[in-house]
């Protein structure tokens, strides 16, 4: 065991920083550091830089445009990415949806979805969670018909992050009749956002923004050809989606810099008792070591993340360990959220939606990172819910590390 | 960047292992600390032979190497089996301070012994009134002609009893709380005017409470530089520090696997209450600490053998969080049991007996905290 990076991991460090300094744009950056929100144009333009430079598919095999990076050049460029402000990747494409694809789909599939997803000219969302199918996940009842050479779609998908902005969605849909054993009645299907009978409407979430959808299909028709693998073997697929992608899903390197931002925010927020300029909140020993107690948490979860990738790296199945990832992933960066809006104060409560939501010209209301403190905290209430909640998790540990 | 573990690690914390399942049951255990020393003569001298005793220390100074990775490997596998021959006191914390602060001489004639088996070593440096604060010392040493004077008090010095030579942290010069002042003196535990009070603890170790009044020591027993130990000290814990994380992690993964088992078969209401979600997600809870734990604790191990400047964070942050996992998993071990848990009978017991005093030992868990914040 050692800790330290090899003078060719030094290296690339150098170049990842270099290269985050000279083609990170400026505006982004900004916002992301500000914590505001980003429009489909932010991800897109950076996507695109990305892919010129080679950089776009982190994860990917290097034979699909892949980096062929190893875990520690992938921990470099997730924590120089944070520490840049450089926005972090929508998932659903990149790192949901294509990996599905270069492990199930057929050579026709590849070719046809995989240059455009590396490239982000087509923006993916997903399709699994519905009105009455959350955690119970395999509940799910869109249906999926055959007529002819289509299936013929029925059925409301829910919770469709940037549905809005999509050209293409993944879909868990129902294709065995009843008496099929759930996981061997679901396939899974790409269906063209362009299709008729689809409409997508949005979701209002407690920061005022609209970020989630419903989907709604009304005999929506989908060849035959955009089925991944085999009918009825969706939820293999499936399962291997919500598992793949470990790398990244605790957001440590995110948190390490929201956490890093905090602190520099209460060091210059005061705590009221005194009027010197160093009567700031870091003074305050009750917040202190909620603040340590914290980036604490965060060291154990880092490692806990690095631990797991070393696995990976030698050949090994993620271990126990990982499983571990989701739950004090999103609990810590949760903890950072609420920070952030004890440092607010009384400036968390103004909500002056355009603050936070996109470009402002007006007089601005409070201190810059208190706009979007509690809406954020509101906001993030989600990442404890989605991708199979946190009891779901420990269910899983359950029954897959302690047998129960 | 690399966490895998070499073949010689593996080998050193299997072979623990095998000794553990061997030798060290809970009943045999009991039998120790019910025996007249508290610890067996006979292991020790197997720890020596088989080279445990070494692990802590470097090459040079005739150990297996000294890495902060193989103390922590080495002390996992002893706290997995709640073993209580003094390897921490006697060997890490007392055998550090000589390998850190010792003459060739003094580290010559010492380390070997300690690393063959054939020397007991305690370090006395708390005080009551002193806390987790390690410059807080009254005890004092007067240089008078060719010898120190030793007066004082010292307080929970762990293996005191068993100890042949104690070190002894007295101020030489300075006040109370200075930095600066701190000296170490070797002690033979016979000495005339030292007065030791043994005793066991609640975890089934053994410590003692001793006075020294006016002990005359000849002034070449003093260990490193005179004033000047404050920093030898300070780091020679905080290895302590990280053996002491690394022992409690053996103990909580085997708290949660005996939680497990054990609500696997104990039945109420006609099925075993391992069928309860309520329960099942508190035992999640208990391996989701046990992981953080290990996992903080690889971190400060790494960074001690970095040399890097920041093992003191990475130590406290460790002593931490190893505190609140040991506090979660040790209270739920005992409630996940019921009845059972809270007799001497079962072993859960111990464990969680064990998993509260480490949170006390070398700083709590707030005192680290605090530590953190403030480096």
């Amino acid at each position: 065991m050692n800790i330290d990076y090899s003078p060719e991991e030094l290296a690339f460090r150098r170049e990842v920083r270099d290269f985050l300094q000279a083609k990170l744009p400026p505006g982004t950056r900004r916002k992301v550091l500000d914590g505001l929100p980003l429009i489909k144009s932010d991800h897109v333009n950076w996507q695109k830089i990305l892919y010129e430079q080679g950089w776009a598919a982190v994860n990917w095999p290097v034979e699909y445009g892949g980096t062929g990076w190893t875990p520690t050049q992938k921990y470099i460029w997730a924590n120089e990415c944070a520490m840049a402000g450089a926005p972090e990747v929508v998932p659903f494409g990149m790192k949901m949806v294509a990996p599905v694809i270069y492990t199930y789909g057929n050579q026709e599939q590849k070719h046809r979805f995989l240059p455009g997803i590396l490239s982000s000219d087509h923006w993916w969302c997903q399709g699994y969670s519905e009105p009455n199918a959350g955690s119970d996940l395999a509940s799910l009842t869109t249906s999926a018909v055959r007529d002819g050479d289509s299936y013929v779609v029925n059925g409301t998908k829910t919770w469709t992050t940037l549905g809005h902005y999509a050209d293409w969605i993944f879909c868990l849909v129902r294709t065995g009749g009843p008496g099929v054993k759930n996981q061997e009645a679901i396939s899974f299907l790409l269906i063209d956002m362009e299709t008729p009978g689809i409409t997508v409407s949005p979701i209002i979430t407690l920061d005022g923004l609209h970020e989630v959808n419903e989907v709604h299909f009304d005999n929506v028709r989908v060849p035959l050809e955009n089925r991944i693998g085999e009918e009825g073997r969706g939820w293999t697929y499936a399962k291997m989606l919500l598992t793949h992608e470990r790398t990244g899903i605790a957001r440590v390197a995110q948190s390490k810099k929201r956490l890093q931002t905090a602190r520099e925010l209460a060091s210059n927020t005061s705590h009221g008792d005194g009027i010197e300029d160093d009567e700031s909140l870091m003074r305050v020993p009750s917040f202190a070591q909620k603040v340590a107690a914290i980036e604490i948490e965060l060291l154990a979860l880092e490692f806990t993340e690095l631990r797991t990738l070393s696995a990976v790296s030698t050949g090994q199945a993620p271990g126990p360990e990982s499983s571990i990832l989701k739950i004090k992933g999103t609990e810590v960066a949760q903890a950072i959220d609420e920070l952030y809006v004890e440092i607010a104060g009384y400036y968390g409560l103004p909500f002056v939606k355009a603050q936070f939501g996109g470009e402002y010209e007006g007089p601005w209301v409070g201190p810059g990172a208190a706009a979007n403190s509690a809406p954020r905290y509101f906001n993030n209430r989600k990442t404890s819910i989605y991708g199979g909640s946190n009891e779901i998790q420990k269910n899983i540990i359950c029954k897959a590390v302690l047998g129960l | 960047m690399d966490f895998s573990v070499s073949e010689e690690q593996r080998m050193l914390r299997d072979s623990i292992a095998k000794f553990i399942q061997q030798n060290y049951d809970f009943h045999s255990r009991c039998e120790l600390v019910g025996s007249e020393t508290g610890f067996s003569a006979a292991h020790w001298q197997l720890f020596a032979e088989l080279g445990w005793l070494s692990v802590p220390f470097r090459e040079e100074d005739g150990g297996f190497g000294g890495s902060a990775v193989d103390l922590m490997l080495m002390m996992e596998a002893f706290g997995q089996g709640m073993v209580v021959e003094p390897i921490l006191p006697s060997v890490v914390l007392s055998g550090g301070l000589i390998a850190a602060a010792g003459s060739e001489v003094q580290k010559r004639d010492m380390l070997g012994a300690l690393m063959a088996g054939r020397l007991q070593l305690a370090f006395a440096f708390s005080e009551p009134q002193s806390r987790y604060n390690l410059a807080n010392i009254k005890t004092r040493a007067e240089l008078q002609g060719d010898s120190y004077v030793l007066s004082g008090q010292k307080s929970v010095v762990l293996n005191g009893g068993a100890a042949d030579v104690l070190i002894v942290a007295a101020r030489t010069s300075g006040g109370q709380l200075d930095d600066n002042g701190v000296s170490l003196l070797l002690v033979n535990a016979d000495t005339d005017g030292l007065v030791r009070q043994d005793y066991a603890t609640v975890d089934g170790h053994r410590a003692s409470e001793i006075t020294f009044d006016k002990v005359r020591l000849p002034a070449t027993d003093l260990l490193g530089e005179a004033g000047g130990a404050l920093p030898v000290i300070e780091r020679t814990v905080d290895r302590v520090s990280l053996a002491l994380c690394a022992e409690a992690v053996g103990a909580m993964e085997v708290a949660y696997r005996k939680t497990v088992e054990y609500t696997r078969t104990r039945k109420q209401f006609g099925v075993a209450i391992a069928s309860f979600q309520a329960l099942q997600h508190r035992m999640a809870d208990m391996f989701i600490e046990c992981e953080m734990a290990r996992s903080i604790v690889i971190m400060a191990a790494l960074q001690l053998d970095a040399h890097n400047g920041i093992a003191p964070r990475a130590v406290s942050a460790a002593k931490s969080r190893v505190g609140r996992a040991a506090r979660l998993i040790g209270q739920e071990a005992v409630q996940l049991h019921g009845g059972i848990g809270v007799t001497e009978e079962l072993d859960i017991g111990h464990i969680f007996k064990r998993l509260t005093t480490v949170q006390y030992m070398f700083g709590s868990t707030d005192h680290h905290t605090r530590r953190f914040a403030s480096l």
